[in-house]
């Protein structure tokens, strides 16, 4: 069984319209993705349907995760299966602490009847804080409830190394962050970049990439991919920028 | 609004979804009558003022009408008249557990009391029907001087401090139902907490109906006496019936002069019973009556806990958390009756409607002109589950003068399809992902509660949210 997150000519609707044309994209475990594309391109979409979100329509193509196929999961399903999704807007939930936000999504994963060990539980959780250098207060404050932009993301960041995802898509995980915020939050996954993690780093900007060097970049534009390379990809796009791209493929050909 | 009956819908009620036979030795029939009061005099050895006393309130019961100019017109479903308004067992009220019979103990164990709270069953009054299976008072709370029994015990036992405040703070004719309980009340709490004492573990009594088509007048009455503290927590599951159940307690406080007395319920009713309860408590000077109180269940619940702050600087505080399922109505809130200077009220309400559930909020905060330096603040809280889900808030709130301050706050929130997404994208079912929802909502309020309280109110919620989503 091949250990890789492998998307294969999928095109994806949203109310009618279709915003993913044909795309195939294979990361393996082990290996930092990066997609760049301009805005609305389909790149967050891309994310969104990876992980399950009800609202849209996969006309055609397939997802394999690890060789399983998920288009037919539930959402709760793909990600007990290994798939995390970093969001780029993460919900506010009131009155639920960080800690009992993992605590029901670890026990989410136990068997029926299984009941979560509370010692190793928030041994585990002040090892991963540790490893992340988050403060241990942060664990009582509601998920996401008043949190800044930098905040939010060193949360998403913290949820993934306790849900120890095979597959972490990271959805514009850079907006919205300052230099130092960008900082910390690149280093959090890069503590947790190794071989059992395959990454797919959604971002805009090439600023992000200069933290988190990638294996592979990827270039989206119009629903599709349209350039792969290596990691001086993303400074020949900080060079030249995005209407290069789009002068290039102004009519894309994979239309048909 | 629907006056029809509500269909039966597959809602897990796992817990109190189970029956066992009835042995019951006394059995005054269906319906309600002067026979049925004699009757029961008769069984339960009455003295004649309890006899006169159940007498008149049945006049009253029949002379009142249903309040359905404000309340739901659901109340007309019930059937008076195919009721059973008295039913005991065989036992008389247990003392120690290993006299408890052994089906009773079975229920208990049903209702998931868990191994580590065994050992407060030593200090519990727990009902099973209308009368006391076991009751036993806690050694250390009875070398205390404290009085802990049923209330037919107390109304015989301690006629001279049960007679003084009975009836006094909820009068029989404070409404239809009260009424209706003052005629056949049997089973409750007599508590007496004597000057300075303060009960340490929390009085506990577990209920349940386990009779079909019987309803349950409990009557509870508890006196804390001067500069004395008690706590007194109530919790009920019942079987799921087909027919309906009417459980219409009354449950009265009063606290003399710096006492503190605090009353918990968490009820989980099957979404048959309508549940019409009457709580208040009496307030003096210096003292502090706390109502908390979680309602989960019922076809249609009608609860208004209140306290009357009689004494200057009396303080009074509701929480209340409701949760309204698919079927089921509650209709619950707080009332403030602020009689002396210096007063204060809390009031902190939270429902939460699923499905077709709906959740009302009544409150009444009354300040009189000529007092100085009351104070009163409430919060209502609603969350919807659904796009189909209901809740109204009917705050009446009476302040005069300008020496008084009243604050107010309402929300109304919802899960989002958003938040459910991100949940589960961490791995959570639908159910659970809920479930997470609705007790971080809750959470602030919950934090009050006993451990064992927080954690069975957690278990209730779980259920009741695994059976909300497809």
């Amino acid at each position: 069984m091949s250990k890789q997150l492998e998307i294969k000519n999928l095109s994806v609707n949203v109310e009618g319209t279709q915003i993913i044309r044909n795309l195939s994209l294979t990361v393996p475990r082990g290996e930092v993705h990066a997609l760049m594309g301009p805005n609305g391109t389909g790149k967050s979409t891309l994310a969104k349907v990876l992980a399950g979100h009800p609202d849209y329509e996969v006309t055609s193509g397939e997802v394999f995760l690890d060789g399983e196929s998920i288009l037919d999961m539930q959402v709760d399903e793909r990600a007990r299966a290994g798939l995390f999704m970093a969001f780029q807007y993460p919900s506010e939930i009131p009155g639920v602490s960080i800690a009992n936000f993992l605590r029901a999504a670890r026990q989410a994963r136990l068997e029926e009847g299984e009941e979560i060990d509370a010692v190793s539980f928030y041994k585990t959780l002040y090892e991963k804080m540790d490893l992340l250098q988050i403060d241990r207060k942060f664990t009582s404050r509601a998920v996401n409830e008043g949190f800044s932009g930098g905040e939010k993301k060193r949360n998403e960041i913290l949820q993934m190394a306790m849900l120890e995802p095979s597959y972490a898509i990271m959805d514009e995980t850079d907006s919205g962050l300052d230099i130092d915020a960008l900082r910390i939050v690149s280093e959090g996954v890069n503590r947790l970049r190794g071989p059992n993690l395959g990454v797919l780093l959604i971002t805009h900007y090439q600023r992000i990439l200069d933290y988190i060097v990638p294996d592979h970049v990827h270039v989206m534009w119009n629903g599709t991919i349209v350039k792969s390379g290596g990691k001086e990809l993303a400074r020949e796009l900080e060079e030249k920028g995005y209407d290069w791209i789009k002068e290039a493929f102004a009519e894309p050909a994979g239309k048909a | 609004m629907s006056t029809t009956n509500t269909p039966e819908l597959d809602i897990k009620t796992d817990i109190g979804d189970f029956v066992y036979p009835e042995k019951h030795k006394y059995d005054a029939g269906i319906g309600l009558s002067e026979d049925t009061i004699n009757y029961m005099c008769e069984v339960k050895d009455e003295p004649d003022w309890i006899r006169e006393f159940r007498m008149k309130a049945l006049q009253t019961f029949r002379a009142k009408p249903l309040p359905t100019n404000w309340a739901s017109k659901d109340l007309e479903a019930i059937d008076f008249d195919k009721i059973r308004y008295y039913l005991a067992g065989d036992q008389k009220p247990s003392r120690s557990w290993d006299e408890v019979p052994d089906d009773v103990k079975a229920t208990f164990e049903r209702l998931g009391i868990p191994e580590n709270e065994r050992k407060f069953l030593a200090g519990v009054e727990a009902q099973f029907d209308s009368e006391a299976a076991y009751s036993n008072i806690k050694e250390i709370a009875a070398k205390q001087g404290v009085i802990f029994v049923g209330s037919t015990e107390g109304l015989k036992e301690h006629p001279e401090i049960f007679r003084k405040w009975f009836g006094k703070v909820i009068p029989t004719g404070d409404n239809k139902f009260s009424a209706l309980n003052s005629a056949v009340f049997s089973g409750g709490s007599f508590i007496y907490v004597p000057p300075g004492v303060k009960v340490s573990h929390p009085l506990q009594a577990y209920f349940r109906i386990n009779a079909q088509n019987f309803g349950q007048f409990e009557r509870t009455l508890i006196i804390a006496d001067e500069g004395s503290e008690v706590t007194y927590m109530e919790g009920c599951t019942a079987p799921k019936f087909d027919t309906a159940t009417l459980h219409s307690a009354v449950v009265e406080l009063v606290a003399l002069k710096g006492a503190k007395i605090q009353y918990i319920t968490v009820q989980n009713w099957s979404d048959n019973v309508f549940n019409l309860v009457t709580k208040r408590g009496l307030a003096e000077e210096d003292a502090e009556i706390r109502w908390i109180d979680c309602n989960i269940g019922s076809r249609l619940t009608m609860k208004y806990p209140g306290v009357i702050l009689k004494g200057r600087r009396a303080r009074g505080e509701v929480l209340s958390i409701a949760l309204a399922n698919d079927g089921q109505h509650q209709d619950t809130g707080a009332k403030m009756i602020h009689a002396a200077d210096e007063t204060s009220s809390n009031i902190i309400s939270k429902s939460i409607s699923v499905g077709q559930g709906r959740a009302t909020y009544r409150g009444l905060v009354n300040m009189p002109k000529h007092l100085k330096g009351c104070k009163n603040n409430t919060e209502c809280d609603a969350l919807l589950i659904n796009t189909n889900s209901r809740t109204d808030t009917y705050p009446a709130i009476t302040t005069r003068g300008d020496h008084n301050s009243v604050q107010h706050e309402a929300s109304v929130s919802k899960v989002s399809a958003d938040q459910i997404f991100y949940m589960q994208q961490r791995g959570m079912t639908e159910g659970q992902a809920m479930s997470l929802a609705v007790n971080g909502f809750i959470n602030d309020l919950a934090q009050h509660f006993p451990m064992e309280y927080s954690v069975e109110l957690k278990r209730l919620i779980d259920l009741e949210m695994e059976g909300s989503v497809g």
